[in-house]
């Protein structure tokens, strides 16, 4: 980070807090003879500030002002586009608000208020997978950024643009006495540095278009990831000095990282050649062409794809989807191409979590593995979300989607009559193996199915039921409902689903779906999410949120009343020790009471039912609650399941 | 003999007994339905044992031997917690074996439910 430098110029705030602090000094009466007049009651305001506060200003100090430094900002913010800013209010960024508001009339971008910065910042990573482009977000100077820093680093792992300003008060002299000294740092982003991709403290207004646009290209850039910008309050709240001298910068046009021509030449002759290839896709699909162009690929060598879920890659009914077959396909591969894997490691290896852990190659000997990622192009090394390293025999740098039409196009060129006719063999045997594995899901699906709790397959299929006909977009993950949802839903667009939380800290989702809805809202798309009830209750509030600015989503709490994840871990510890089974539930299960999910969304103004554990009355309370969805509001269904 | 020989072979003779009994009914399925929640069985392989493909297999009505399952509990081959003796008794074991093998399948299929068919 670059220090911040101070104004060479005495800025106007300067001046008119000198002129008060020398105003007061000299016509202050002696403090004998202030003592009367202030309040017993209120001893704790510092003294010269209390006698001044019963005193008119000099005269010829201006006590308003026309256009200020907030407003620049706001021009700025304007020529970047952003749709809207998240933020818990906060007096660190008060000049930058109140701009906001009033100069930038609150729209492109508009206020939407948060109830914590966790949420607002969750709120941006979703929008962001939905969108395709950041929005900004507001943080208070030290504890504001505190609060977001989980948030950020799901967006990190994740790979998600996130337009973060925290507010601060760099002058000491300018600072309030108290609350204000505890909330400003020399350096804000210390906190977060390891998990954003840049981040800057600009010293002027000039320095802060400069900055705000290039966090914005940064920020966008594959592989994207979070930006932090602290904004200095005395440059939000003082006056503008030359207005003349100030100019935003264009955000340039960029070109994204495609992989190495040779090396891309080279994957396709091991595609071509390949008798057992598979294609595994993790976070590769930014946008809906990434989904179109593995099609072409897939489609065009007739080869499986494993879609490993981190974004929407590939149709899940799709002949050559085959991620439900992931460990026999890579077994019997000959050649494996992994595109944007968060964990190519974790891809070729099985992993035992017993007393002596242990790990095994999947793999057969010879095979080739091809990456093509952004992973290598951006790296940190103080957190470990890398995962561990992979021998990979050629690692291609570029984003994959980028890189994909360059692939296509060298593997056409490769195809000839007698490897088509083994593609289309192979691929009949892919298509007959894929409809075998539909029926063996919906015939998995039937298990427990009028079973009480519910089942998260019933849960999912009846939630199908109701909005296969709609344009509707998933928002939540689907690994803690046994990803039923791509085992029994035709997902096919972009916006049908958008992965997880990347980092899997607890307290994404609350956010993440208002965010995902707010990005759907302009579309008319029905945002659905099963939400697990242990992470919203790290932010609830983002239900007043979604009742507040009225942004519509169904919102099914997966209620199995407990940290169920953590409960499993720590019975693995009580079996491995022989201790028995009866005490885990200690710390891991939320019940004695149980949480009333409805009530809790009522109380924010949200419809809500439940919570519901007859299997039979969920698909009517799933109706219900979509009625209101349709008509631009929010909606939860508490729904007391099984455990995954 | 090993240690580890001679337990194993006390756990063969003893889930060999427990097997007679839960292949004759000897093992009390109530009482083994019980035990599945309060070990905590539920929680990968679901309270009616359904399973999850994300957490343990289905062990609703379970086909594998009682020799099996109790080597599995034991020494599992996979990713399952091993349960001891102390944590989960062969009577234990014999109950939780008689309770999965009288789940009954699922008097439907899933060509009969509407919604596992869109």
């Amino acid at each position: 980070m670059r220090q911040t430098r101070q104004p060479g110029a005495v800025a106007r705030r300067s001046f008119l807090k000198g002129a008060t602090l020398v105003g007061a000094a000299a016509v202050a009466p002696p403090l004998a003879a202030a003592a009367p007049v202030r309040p017993a009651a209120r001893p704790a305001l510092p003294i010269q500030l209390a006698a001044a506060e019963n005193r008119e200003p000099p005269r010829e100090q201006p006590l308003t002002e026309g256009r200020s430094g907030g407003d620049f900002m706001v021009d700025v913010l304007k020529s970047l586009d952003f749709e809207y800013v998240c933020a818990n209010p906060a007096s660190s960024f008060r000049g930058l608000h109140e701009s906001l508001i009033n100069y930038g009339k609150n729209t492109g971008p508009e206020f939407i208020t948060c109830t914590h910065e966790e949420a607002a910042v969750a709120m941006a990573h979703a929008y962001a997978k939905i969108e395709g482009k950041p929005i900004a977000v507001m943080a208070h100077a030290v504890v504001g950024l505190q609060h977001a820093s989980m948030a950020l680093y799901n967006a990190w792992c994740d790979r998600a643009p996130v337009f973060l300003m925290v507010g601060n008060s760099v002058n000491a002299e300018m600072r309030r006495p108290g609350v204000e000294w505890a909330h400003t740092a020399q350096d804000n982003a210390v906190i977060v540095r390891d998990f954003v991709k840049w981040d800057d403290q600009p010293a002027s207004l000039q320095d802060f278009a400069e900055s705000a646009v290039r966090a914005y290209k940064i920020a966008v850039t594959p592989p994207m990831g979070p930006v932090v910008l602290a904004i200095d309050s005395e440059l939000q709240e003082g006056a503008i000095e030359e207005e003349a001298a100030l100019a935003i910068p264009k955000l340039p046009r960029s070109t994204l990282p495609e992989g190495d021509s040779a090396a891309v030449a080279e994957t396709a002759r091991l595609l071509v050649a390949a008798e057992t290839p598979v294609i595994l896709a993790d976070r590769l699909a930014r946008t809906p062409a990434g989904i179109a162009r593995l099609v072409e690929l897939a489609e065009l060598l007739q080869a499986p794809v494993i879609d490993q879920g981190g974004r929407m890659n590939f149709p899940s009914r799709h002949k050559l989807n085959h991620s439900g077959r992931a460990r026999p396909l890579i077994s019997q591969a000959d050649v494996i191409l992994g595109l944007e894997l968060n964990d190519f490691w974790g891809t070729l290896h099985s992993y035992r979590d017993q007393l002596h852990r242990s790990s095994k190659l999947l793999t057969r000997a010879g095979v080739k593995t091809v990456a093509i990622g952004t992973g290598d192009l951006y790296l940190k090394s103080n957190f470990q979300n890398f995962q561990r390293f992979a021998e990979i025999d050629l690692a291609i740098a570029g984003d994959g989607e980028e890189t994909l039409p360059a692939l296509i196009e060298a593997a056409k060129r490769l195809v000839t009559d007698d490897r088509r006719s083994v593609f289309a063999a192979r691929g009949q045997k892919l298509a007959e193996a894929r409809a075998k594995l539909l029926a063996a899901d919906r015939d998995d699906a039937v298990y427990g199915w009028d079973a009480s709790p519910i089942s998260t397959a019933r849960l999912c299929a009846e939630l199908w039921g109701q909005i296969e006909k709609e344009d509707w977009s998933l928002v939540t993950g689907t690994t803690f409902t046994s990803r039923w949802p791509q085992r029994l839903w035709a997902m096919e667009k972009h916006h049908h689903y958008i992965g997880d939380s990347g980092g899997a800290g607890q307290g994404y989702g609350g956010g993440a779906i208002v965010g995902a809805a707010l990005a759907n809202r302009k579309h008319g798309r029905i945002t659905v999410a099963i939400e697990g009830d242990g992470d919203l209750m790290y932010s609830p509030g983002a239900l007043w949120t979604a009742a507040h600015h009225r942004i519509p989503l169904l919102m099914i709490v997966h209620n199995n009343r407990a940290y169920h994840q953590e409960y499993m871990h720590v019975q693995r510890m009580a079996d491995r020790r022989s201790r028995g089974l009866d005490r885990t539930w200690i710390g891991t299960t939320l019940r004695e009471p149980f949480i009333d999910y409805a009530k809790l969304a009522q109380a924010m103004g949200v419809y809500a039912e439940g919570p519901v554990s007859d299997p039979q009355e969920i698909g009517p309370a799933i109706q219900r609650a979509l009625a209101v969805v349709k008509r631009g509001e929010p909606a939860l269904v508490d729904a007391v399941t099984q455990p995954r | 003999m090993s240690s580890f020989s001679l337990v194993a072979a006390a756990l063969l003779l003893a889930g060999v007994s427990a097997a007679a009994r839960a292949q004759d009914s000897g093992g009390d399925e109530s009482r083994g339905k019980q035990l599945y929640v309060d070990d905590g069985c539920y929680e990968c392989h679901g309270y009616v044992g359904q399973g999850s493909s994300v957490a343990g297999p289905r062990v609703a009505t379970l086909s594998m031997s009682f020799d099996n399952f109790t080597r599995q509990l034991r020494r599992p081959a996979n990713e399952m917690p091993p349960y001891g003796e102390t944590a989960l008794t062969d009577q234990d074991a014999a109950d939780i074996y008689a309770y999965l093998r009288s789940i009954p399948a699922p008097k439907e299929t899933a060509k009969d439910i509407p919604l596992l068919n869109r």
